[in-house]
């Protein structure tokens, strides 16, 4: 689908970003619609904003989630509430903001954040987060046509590390929808971007342990985000496990395991747990450590299973 | 007493008296003598105005041409304007209008003389003092006075109260309730009518108080970059809240401040020179780019409500803008002195306005309050199947 509204903005996105997302963009679209901005994350998303209600379809990408802070105001204040506060008179619907996330291996304090728990607080935004790069097209070309504003978290470690096939062609992903990644009985496993992979090793060990079966499911989006798949599981098998890179407390898990517990509490055949990143700063060297790893999800699947 | 403020603003004040009080300055001619004859109102009138300090850029002409049909309704909107600010209050203290309200009488000058710059294509976004930009924009008083009240027929629908207007047909882009948080989005404005090639500008408004926060340089920088076609336009009521502009800011010229791009430092208590200065400056912007235009202008009103306005500078200070700045009293002198009203006219002009803003604040008290269910609309484009419960456990209120 073509849409000559499209513009796409961000530090350094001209020749290709820092990742390469926007590679041959500028070539094939022009500079009036592929461009480099200046390293202002705070105007870039303000005038993202400004050029949505005037009607355009703006993609701007903060070059890391951790320099996203500076805007928060913009999506919180301006963004989130544009609509609303407007009478639905205007609103900033075509913005999608892009935000590579997430452990890289050796990012240090600065280059490996999981922001998105701030950004689900947020009434009028959209979180989306891919868990690979087939998803990531789908729910991208249908977070660019979504009529409300999307952040949109890209998991920075798969970048290099991710090997799928990719359909050439348009298609969409629907945003709000889950993804039941691996169907199970025991355990539900609920994770978003590069925990899917962590999730679905960790049940793969399990079942060849010893015949646990897990269904692992990818959220796909946070905000709003599909309690009903997440209740159906839950509702089977009886447990529930969140697995997130951000720090546990007030990490969105949280929030999922408040309302699966309200919602699924007279099925519950254990506490719902939580493998999360620790309460630190995200630690240079410890980062093997601080990172949910598949031994210490499947040490959370045994203690459900065992409770 | 704030020395150095007084003293500027009391300067300005005697310089632009001196101004407009002299007879020779305004000379009326017609184009011919037919014109005349049919319509004295677009008989063209020559006035001279104080000049304007410019950053980067010639400054523009001083002399401005002006009609009595111009003349009238820049009085006639001020005066609703005014009217409509002085109802507001006393709303607010009759407690019809509550929470957040910040009145924009004394400026008025601004946007009456903007508006006669430019057309209703060109964008506009603004801060919470927005009442009279949505009158600006072709509102009504009705409209302000519903919303400031929370009911249904007002600007917003009830649903924005005093800080979030808008008028969609008109390119308004918003009342924004964080001190200068606009300014970014105003950039993007400006870029949308650059890709569209449609020959607008953007018009970005804040205060002396908003020109310190970091935001307004990233957005200058982009606009500048860009050459988009953007007016910042810097009202510097001297204050930002209770503070006095050249105690928060480093360099109270803002029309400076843009640094690489070019500014002008307007009488913002004028309507003809921030007409001529706004009209010179929205042909510079749309061939060149981004310009900054700094309004020199006086708010009677406290910061808000809450602020009697009279704890941080003088009772003195304010009467004497009102005596020798007002910018109501600038037009009806020229139509005074011009004989092209006498004061009866002008008295039956005030009559009816006064009129149709006490009718817009009766309708707006009989105004009913929007329907329960908006609460959870517009959130996003679709309601997400919620409910919520009424007084009573029983009742529920469904979403469509």
């Amino acid at each position: 689908m073509h849409n000559s509204g499209v513009i796409v903005f961000g530090e350094d996105v001209g020749f290709g970003g820092v990742f390469r997302c926007t590679l041959g963009l500028q070539e094939k679209f022009g500079r009036h619609r592929v461009f480099n901005t200046p390293i202002s994350e705070q105007g870039i998303v303000g005038f993202a904003i400004g050029a949505a209600a005037q009607g355009l379809t703006p993609v701007a990408e903060i070059q890391f989630a951790d320099y996203i802070h500076p805007a928060f105001d913009q999506f919180v204040n301006e963004a989130a509430k544009y609509r609303y506060r407007s009478g639905n008179s205007f609103n900033c619907g075509g913005m999608t903001v892009r935000a590579p996330y997430g452990a890289v291996g050796h990012g240090g304090h600065y280059h490996s954040q999981s922001p998105e728990a701030f950004y689900t607080h947020v009434p009028g935004l959209r979180v989306v987060v891919p868990s690979g790069p087939r998803e990531a097209k789908g729910l991208l070309l249908a977070s660019i046509q979504h009529p409300d504003p999307v952040v949109f978290f890209e998991a920075k470690m798969m970048y290099r590390t991710a090997v799928e096939e990719v359909p050439t062609g348009d298609y969409t992903i629907p945003v709000g929808q889950a993804r039941l990644a691996r169907e199970g009985g025991d355990v539900t496993i609920v994770a978003w971007g590069q925990m899917v992979a962590v999730a679905e090793q960790a049940a793969a060990v399990v079942q060849e342990q010893g015949g646990v079966s897990c269904e692992v499911i990818d959220l796909r989006t946070l905000l709003p985000w599909d309690r009903a798949t997440v209740e159906a599981s839950v509702s089977k098998t009886g447990r529930l496990i969140v697995v997130h890179e951000a720090p546990i407390t007030s990490g969105f898990g949280a929030e999922i395991v408040a309302a699966i517990s309200k919602r699924c509490f007279l099925r519950l055949e254990s506490p719902p747990v939580r493998v999360c990143g620790y309460d630190t700063p995200f630690p240079l060297i410890y980062e093997p450590l601080y990172v949910p790893s598949t031994p210490r999800v499947v040490d959370a699947i045994h203690e459900a299973v065992k409770f | 007493m704030h020395g150095r403020a007084l003293a500027n603003a009391l300067r300005r004040a005697t310089s632009s008296r001196a101004e407009s009080s002299a007879p020779v300055l305004n000379r009326l001619w017609s184009r011919n003598q037919q014109t005349q004859a049919a319509s004295d109102d677009s008989s063209l009138l020559e006035v001279d105005v104080v000049p304007y300090s410019t950053h980067r850029i010639d400054s523009p002409g001083t002399t401005v041409n002006t009609t009595k049909a111009e003349l009238q309704q820049f009085f006639e909107t001020m005066y609703r304007m005014r009217r409509m600010e002085i109802a507001a209050d006393m709303m607010y203290k009759a407690k019809y209008i509550r929470g957040f309200c910040h009145l924009y009488d004394g400026q008025e000058a601004v946007l009456v003389g903007m508006e006669a710059a430019l057309t209703f294509k060109d964008s506009i976004i603004t801060s919470y003092r927005d009442h009279c930009t949505h009158l600006g924009r072709g509102g009504s008083v009705l409209e302000v006075m519903a919303e400031l009240m929370g009911k249904a027929n007002g600007a917003t629908k009830g649903l924005g109260g005093s800080m979030h207007m808008y008028k969609v047909e008109n390119h308004f882009y918003g009342g924004c309730g964080i001190v200068g948080a606009q300014v970014p989005l105003g950039a993007g404005l400006g870029f949308a009518h650059k890709y569209r090639k449609d020959g607008s500008v953007a018009i970005t408004m804040y205060g002396d108080g908003a020109a310190n926060q970091g935001q307004i340089f990233e957005a200058f920088n982009m606009a500048a970059l860009w050459d988009l076609p953007v007016l910042f336009v810097c009202e510097n009521n001297h204050y930002g809240m209770g503070t006095a502009d050249y105690r928060g800011a480093k360099s109270a010229k803002y029309f400076t401040r843009g640094d690489y791009m070019p500014g002008i430092k307007i009488d913002g208590m004028d309507a003809l020179a921030v007409k001529n200065g706004v009209a010179y400056a929205k042909e510079y912007a749309v061939a060149n780019g981004p310009i900054i235009l700094e309004m020199d202008t006086y708010r009677y009103h406290g910061h808000s409500m809450s602020d009697p306005g009279s704890t941080y500078r003088t009772r003195d200070e304010i009467s004497s803008m009102r005596q020798l700045r007002d910018p109501i009293e600038r037009i009806r002198s020229l139509l005074l002195n011009n004989e092209l009203l006498d004061t009866a006219e002008l008295k039956k002009i005030e009559k009816a306005i006064k009129k149709e803003v006490d009718s817009a604040v009766e309708e707006a008290k009989a105004g009913p309050l929007p329907k329960e269910e908006m609460l959870w609309k517009n959130i996003y484009k679709d309601t997400l199947g919620m409910h919520m419960r009424g007084r009573d456990s029983k009742t529920k209120i469904k979403l469509t």
